[in-house]
């Protein structure tokens, strides 16, 4: 009887996530493709008309292009900061770690503020390089994909360390060492022995800034000034300007499937179930 | 000796106020399988990283057949090195493994292939080269291991602990097979080992370390019998210390007394008659005997059978406890707790050990 108990204890511990996953997530979303489909009128109009335009395809275009730079930014600043970090550092390890961490306690928002502070015409970055005489008038740091790039690193930079610093620290050091007495040098024992083995984490850490970036809206519509409009907040102007449920909704549904269509292209490389469940 | 393949002079290596090293001198000999041993602690370790170039001396130097190497880096050093976690890199097949020294060091594909081929047939794994080692058990990655460390023909093998990890069975069986290959490659093997048994088992020669210094250094047998102090008596293998006071005599024999018992000592080591000596005693070198058959009185305390031998504690009269180790077929005396005993023992068997 012991196995009728476990599955009904399983199901008593999954049922509360669940419903609320089910009732507040998976419904909605449902709803936002009945949506797509039915408004203003039953069929795949908005679609059609989503696929027609060039400001939809030029949203796509930006959307695609910054989540793909943000994480080539975010693999090689996170690459180096998580190779101190497992590979130098002592006593200073749990102080770096939490350092890495401690973005997550301030709010997006304030984050994407704080770099409007810095990067504004008259912000802390122009102000002090005119000071310094380096420029005579204002560099264009924000309200264009320089902007919306420099803060999106910034704030998906952890969840790029975070899946890389787990694998290197899981790397012995022993594998460096039998490399350089079997006669490689530092380089070679780095490129060929290394960083193999830190692939899987190079991995994870960029499927994890490249998805969560394709939807990212906080930091691209703040820093962007509606000047870069990734499809997150197209969608937003969409349904909160215009009213256009139809194509908005069409919008999300689409940005969905590139999501779930990035994941399985990924699949053929990556073991997602190792890369995005089971983390030491 | 002849020219020493590797000459380390006084080696120094400090962690804060702790000696890690504390002036190692020693001569390594063309072909010779030279064993480190000590406790944890004793600088064994750090010794072998020294050599290998991992870690940097303080003081001294190091030098391969009078050349000086003491700042070259690890890669330059062309010695093979196997560890004690095997270190097989997990993202390369057991042969791309045995073949990474030689790849890096230019060598043509074709003679790779055919040495990758030999150094595996050398550990008996040939079937296995295009597994990864992930695939492969705790013995086999050491073969491999090996394999790897002598497929490019290094100067000196070093071996960090590499059986440790093993279950003894396994170990007995790779101890005889290193054994072997040493025998039959004629390279020089320098041995890291906590583990007495295998540093008698293998070694040409041993170098007993304590505290980042040498204790003792000689062959297997001289150790054995001859430990210098109460260290290496205590060490290497297990001992009874005895001390005694020198009544009469002038070398080689002495009358000595120990707590009232008299007894004739044979030794080499000059002593004063006055002085009072430690003495190690080997416990298969204690008899056994009926009270009063033999010098001091004692009574069984514990009694462990060990198969083909057995161990028996006695607590002398008045004094220490003492261990005999006797083989089992021996039943003249049942040895049970609280029997009633006398131990004895030749006038050769105990060593003078050097005052602490």
């Amino acid at each position: 009887m012991p196995r009728v108990h476990e599955k009904v204890s399983y199901w008593m511990l999954v049922l509360p996530a669940l419903s609320i996953m089910v009732c507040f997530y998976i419904l909605p979303v449902l709803g936002i493709w009945e949506i797509a489909f039915t408004e203003p009128e039953t069929g795949v109009g908005n679609f059609v008309k989503m696929a027609g335009s060039n400001a939809v395809k030029t949203s796509f275009v930006i959307t695609f292009r910054v989540a793909a730079i943000t994480t080539v930014g975010c693999l090689i600043l996170g690459y180096i900061v998580a190779y101190a970090i497992s590979n130098f550092a002592t006593r200073l390890t749990p102080l770096m770690v939490a350092l890495v961490i401690l973005p997550f306690w301030v709010s997006v928002l304030i984050r994407s503020f704080s770099w409007i502070v810095l990067l504004g015409r008259s912000g802390l970055v122009n102000d002090a390089l005119i000071h310094a005489g380096m420029i005579e008038r204002p560099l264009r740091l924000m309200h264009n994909e320089l902007g919306v790039l420099i803060a999106m690193i910034h704030v998906m930079l952890p969840f790029a360390v975070l899946p890389m610093l787990t694998n290197m620290r899981g790397i012995s050091g022993i594998y460096v060492q039998a490399a350089r007495s079997l006669g490689a040098s530092e380089w070679t024992s780095f490129r060929q022995v290394y960083f193999p083995q830190t692939l899987p984490g190079v991995l994870s850490g960029a499927l994890l800034v490249f998805v969560l970036s394709l939807g990212f809206f906080v930091t691209p519509a703040l820093l962007g000034g509606g000047r870069v409009l990734m499809i997150s907040e197209y969608i937003t102007y969409q349904i909160q300007e215009f009213l256009n449920w139809g194509l908005g909704s069409a919008l999300s549904v689409a940005l969905l499937v590139a999501t779930a269509l990035v994941l399985l292209i990924s699949a053929r490389f990556v073991n997602l179930r190792a890369t995005l469940l089971e983390r030491k | 000796m002849n020219e020493p393949i590797l000459s380390i002079k006084n080696a120094v290596k400090r962690y804060g106020s702790v000696n890690a090293l504390d002036g190692v001198n020693l001569d390594v000999a063309e072909g010779e399988f030279l064993t480190l041993l000590g406790p944890s602690g004793s600088g064994k370790t750090t010794l072998l990283s020294a050599i290998a170039g991992f870690i940097a001396l303080d003081e001294g130097t190091l030098a391969l057949r009078a050349t000086d190497i003491t700042g070259k880096p690890p890669e330059h050093r062309d010695f093979g090195m196997v560890f004690q976690g095997y270190a097989l890199f997990p993202t390369m097949t057991v042969r791309e493994n045995v073949g990474f020294p030689l790849k890096i060091r230019k060598r043509p594909p074709a003679e790779i292939k055919k040495r990758v081929s030999e150094a595996l047939e050398m550990v008996q794994m040939s079937d296995f080269a295009d597994r990864m080692p992930s695939q492969l058990s705790g013995g086999q990655q050491q073969r491999i291991a090996l394999a790897r460390a002598m497929s490019f023909d290094p100067q000196i093998l070093l071996l960090d602990e590499p059986l440790s990890a093993l279950d003894k069975k396994l170990r007995a069986d790779l101890q005889w097979e290193l054994k072997d290959l040493h025998q039959k490659l004629g390279v020089t093997f320098i041995y890291v080992t906590h583990d007495q048994d295998e540093a008698l088992s293998m070694s040409d020669r041993i170098v007993i370390l304590k505290d980042g210094a040498i204790q003792q250094e000689g062959d297997p047998n001289t150790l054995y019998d001859q430990p210098r102090n109460r260290f290496v008596a205590d060490f290497l293998g297990k001992s009874n210390f005895l001390e005694a006071a020198v009544i009469a005599g002038n070398g080689p024999a002495y009358q000595c007394d120990s707590k009232g018992a008299l007894f004739t000592l044979n030794t080499q080591e000059p002593c004063r008659t006055g002085e009072t000596i430690t003495l190690a005693l080997r416990p298969e070198r204690l008899r056994l005997g009926l009270p009063g058959a033999e010098l001091v009185s004692a009574t069984v305390k514990q009694v462990s059978y060990l198969g083909e031998r057995c161990q028996v504690l006695v607590m002398r009269e008045g004094g220490e406890e003492l261990l005999i180790s006797r083989p089992t077929w021996k039943t003249d005396i049942v040895p049970t707790p609280g029997l009633q005993v006398s131990i004895g023992w030749d006038a050769d068997a105990p060593v003078v050990l050097a005052p602490a």
